[in-house]
């Protein structure tokens, strides 16, 4: 049977090392062509008017002035008469108009009657919720908690979390959309899920999925949340049919963007932690809540990671009229991590110690991966110097600037996805990967070729990667950080079948078995007597008239990929108790992810999560007005993300090596976003001697803290 | 005159014509795409309401096209011109998505409306390659992996240039507060860090590893 294993670190050409992406340059020179960007002949710009009510029934619609404008070339009513809307900016009727001034004068021309119901659209407590709005779970109960506490000898209690953050895609969610004949649909959609867009508008749209052709060169960030083809998606195809075919572009405006298109679930809790006076974890008790729209919120994970023997668990999701959530990196991860590590951090203060010193007590508990973190930690506090700057909680120095330092763990899954591709070697030795999937700037596109290369023997260049279109064999949509897994393993078994396949042609021109043959460095030659050669271009040129495709699969035989990743962040912040205002100086994140096809964009992936994570720590949050039911910081200005010179110094290590690279890639997109909030909240707690309860770690929250610093109840904190 | 009374050469109405427009009257256009009104005694431009040409000067080349007033630079130059490289992401000057360089400053071309760009020399990232030679702060971009999912990286990249013909050799400290105006959100800042001072010709530093 072929060898599928991944080659010893000795024999990699490629893999494993710090490759530039293949699209940069198509980036950087503003030719890469997003979905945003496609302007088709005969395009008309579309547009979708908004419910400005967070609850809501509508009463009539009147569409007859708009209909009349000139340049106006459909209408359609999505949602009609009678149906109830459930948050502020759903979509209630599409427009295509040949350009967008004539859309956006058609929009007000539109006359919408609502009967206005209650909304409620804050998730701070559920106490104040309306109770036909509230999803208890049951109390979940592990080993004895309340005997535990009674038990034990510290006990500390504590409330964290962290508001609904949104996506903010820089390319907004969108499509545009042209019947290219009466029953066959080309879509160009912004996705992360080029395989699955068509079955999901088939039935939508009235036509088979084997008609819809999917397109999508490059994609502006998803995070999470470009999974579906959306209501608008479906929309730019009907209107298009209503416009006799021509196509549809509509891509949401920032508004709509940051109001519908992404939404991350709130997470609080109130926690009680207790533990021995060594240090020893042994009760757990939380009551959380949180919201992610109409649905309800997530039930995040905790306790995260450390399975504390004795628990007691209650969650309340709330529903209410924020607009629905979406899946973001990690999904639950982050608010699990940022409730329990600041718990855990809390009771470290409390008990007097060092929090990695008490992590390091507890490390069991936190399962098959303690020996990766115990490594980690043992590197990222090297890097940040630990020893040297962590004290006890609240910096002792003169002066309105206190400095602190925080950490937390996270881990993930990112078992690869089902992926299938087309390898063909062409008789002129070019060769080609084809595949359904997409790279989200995650470097998919660039891992592809570095494993077909490796494995094939010749240069990159020498390999074309086509990817982003669902005529190309199906593979999975990009999220759970299953991607790497999943095309790396198929293209790596395409590539051996069809290496095996032109060995087989090549073997008799060299008087050898095919067994004995190796392609090395653009050659394939004999094992044992290497003088004994073809070049690729020649060997490809045994295969006769024909290319050679073979078709690799994930999952599929040879064990080459598996999942379960550890890692760990430190944080190191300065806080100016006078202003409140929170700055990062470093931070650092040591990540295992099995075996690294491309060091480059591996470590790019790393710094970014850290980067987002400093956002969502320290500025993101969809402000919901109660009053009036409407998110008021739709916008930039107002939603704010970090800049270039917010994110402080930042330092990231990679596990490779012995014990990771046999375990296969495991995908990085989820992993590293998880920690930073409680890393930071962490880090500000031992800066300024008191627990900062929610994120983000605004300068009105920091003060609000410090002066109930004096009610604390217990010392330490 | 304050400065944002000041009618610039190639601009519409200013705040103060605006203001003068009580008692105009009409003269016969002598301009493509506006006319001249008399308002207090001097001549000011006024364009529209419906599409007027325009003549724009992009990367050295004059491109025409024809839209109405309120359509800004980023929009004509997106779906007239078919010069997509600088994308509308805030749509309202606070992102740095679209950034382009006009008489050699870095602006926000969804800030500036399409008619007032005429007459001023515009460079976006079309404009910066020479040939199939990437320009060295894209070239600077790609070695430092200053971009992920690329949708900021057209804007940066145009930023990075404008900044850098100010300064050339910038501390890290002046690179953080003179690219202060673009947002990432893949993450890319510390690559795009690097990407500045590589470009610069500056020694390179800021990523472990790197």
């Amino acid at each position: 049977m072929a060898d599928y294993k991944w080659p010893d670190a000795e024999k990699r050409t490629l893999i494993g090392k710090r490759i530039s992406r293949l699209d940069g340059p198509a980036k950087a020179s503003g030719k890469a062509k997003y979905c945003y960007d496609y302007n088709r002949q005969g395009l008309l710009y579309g547009k979708i008017l908004r419910s400005p009510h967070a609850h809501a029934k509508i009463k009539s619609i009147d569409t007859s002035a708009a209909e009349k404008m000139p340049g106006v070339k459909a209408v359609k009513v999505i949602q009609g008469p009678g149906t109830e809307i459930f948050w502020a900016g759903d979509e209630i009727v599409g427009i295509a108009a040949v350009d967008e001034p004539t859309a956006e004068d058609a929009m007000r021309a539109i006359k919408i009657e609502y009967e206005v119901l209650p909304h409620h659209v804050i998730d701070n407590d559920p106490k104040s919720t309306p109770q036909d709005l509230l999803k208890p779970s049951g109390d979940q109960t592990t080993g004895e908690p309340d005997k535990a506490f009674g038990d034990a000898d510290v006990v500390v209690e504590g409330q964290y979390g962290q508001p609904v953050i949104t996506h903010c895609c820089l390319e907004s969610h969108g499509a545009t959309s042209e019947w290219t004949d009466d029953k066959s649909l080309l879509v160009h959609v912004s996705t992360q899920n080029v395989s699955g867009i068509a079955n999901q508008m088939a039935g939508v749209v009235k036509v088979p999925a084997a008609n819809i052709h999917v397109q999508q060169d490059h994609i502006g960030g998803g995070f999470g949340s470009k999974f579906s083809i959306d209501r608008w998606g479906n929309e730019s195809a009907l209107l298009s049919k209503m416009a006799d075919g021509k196509p549809v572009k509509i891509f949401l405006e920032r508004s709509s963007e940051l109001m519908v298109a992404g939404a991350r679930p709130s997470s609080y809790a109130k926690v009680k932690i207790g533990a021995k006076k060594d240090g020893e974890l042994t009760a757990w008790e939380s009551e959380s809540w949180g919201t992610g729209g109409i649905g309800g919120g997530g039930a995040p994970p905790i306790p995260y990671v450390f399975n504390i023997p004795n628990q007691k668990r209650k969650n309340t999701s709330i529903a209410n009229h924020i607009g629905p959530s979406r899946a973001w990196r990690a999904p639950n991860h982050p608010q699990a991590c940022l409730i329990t590590m600041s718990a855990l951090d809390d009771l470290a203060a409390a008990l007097k110690m060092d929090p990695l010193e008490f992590y390091f007590k507890n490390m069991e508990l936190t399962g098959p991966r303690a020996n990766v973190y115990r490594d980690e930690f043992k590197i990222g506090a090297e890097l940040i110097g630990w020893k040297q700057h962590w004290h006890q909680r609240g910096d002792q120095t003169e002066g309105p600037i206190k400095r602190g330092l925080g950490l937390s763990l996270h881990t993930w899954g990112g078992l690869g996805h089902a992926s299938d591709c087309d390898l063909t070697i062409n008789p002129d030795g070019s060769v080609e990967l084809k595949m359904g999937t997409q790279d989200l700037g995650t470097g998919t596109r660039t891992t592809l070729a570095i494993v077909v290369a490796d494995s094939l023997g010749i240069p990159m260049d020498a390999v074309k990667i086509s990817i982003g279109d669902n005529k190309y064999p199906v593979s999975g949509g990009s999220g759970g950080s299953t991607t790497i897994g999943g095309v790396s393993a198929s293209s790596r078994r395409a590539s051996v079948d069809a290496l095996d396949q032109l060995f087989a042609k090549a073997a008799p021109a060299l008087n050898a078995q095919p067994g004995d043959l190796e392609s090395v460095g653009g050659a394939i030659r004999v094992k044992s007597d290497p003088g004994k050669s073809l070049t690729w271009a020649q060997a490809c040129g045994k295969l006769g008239g024909l290319p050679l495709t073979v078709r690799g699969k994930n999952p599929g035989p040879g064990n080459l990929i598996s999942q379960g990743v550890g890692g760990i962040q430190m944080a190191d912040v300065s806080v100016d108790i006078e202003t409140g205002i929170v700055k990062m100086n470093r931070m650092v994140a040591v990540q295992d992810c099995g075996l690294i096809i491309d060091l480059k964009t591996a470590e790019s992936q790393v710094y970014g999560a850290l980067i987002m994570g400093i956002c969502s720590a320290l500025y993101e949050e969809k402000i919901m007005d109660q009053n009036t039911g409407k998110m008021l910081n739709p916008n930039m200005e107002f939603y704010k993300l970090a800049g270039i010179g917010d994110i402080g110094e930042l330092m990231v290590h990679m596990m490779t090596g012995k014990g990771y690279d046999e375990r296969g890639p495991i995908g990085l997109g989820e992993p590293p976003t998880v920690s930073p909030g409680a890393a930071i909240s962490n880090a500000v707690a031992n800066a300024v001697g008191v627990r900062v309860p929610y994120l983000p770690l605004t300068p009105d929250k920091v003060l609000a803290a410090l002066e109930k610093k004096g009610g604390a109840n217990h010392a330490g904190i | 005159m304050r400065d944002d009374e000041e009618d610039v050469e190639g601009s519409g109405l200013s705040r103060r014509d605006f203001l003068k427009v009580g008692g105009i009257s009409l003269t016969v256009p002598l301009v493509i795409g506006h006319r001249v009104v008399k308002a207090a005694g001097a001549d000011v431009k006024v364009f529209g309401p419906n599409k007027v040409p325009i003549e724009l000067t992009i990367n050295g080349k004059k491109m025409s096209a024809s839209v109405e007033p309120r359509v800004t630079l980023l929009e004509a130059m997106r779906h007239e011109l078919d010069l997509t490289g600088a994308k509308r992401v805030c749509d309202r000057a606070t992102c740095g998505a679209c950034t382009v360089i006009v008489d050699g400053k870095a602006v926000y071309s969804c800030t500036v409306l399409a008619i007032e760009a005429q007459g001023r020399a515009i460079t976006t990232v079309e404009g910066l390659m020479t040939g199939d030679k990437l320009h060295p702060v894209q070239q600077a971009f790609v070695d430092n992996d200053a971009q992920q999912c690329g949708f900021c990286t057209p804007g940066f990249v145009v930023a990075s240039k404008a900044f850098l013909d100010k300064n050339p050799h910038p501390t890290p400290e002046e690179v953080k507060r003179g690219l202060g105006g673009n947002l990432c959100r893949c993450g890319t800042y510390m690559g795009v860090r690097a990407a500045v001072q590589q470009a610069a010709g500056a020694q390179k530093g800021g990523r472990r590893n790197g």
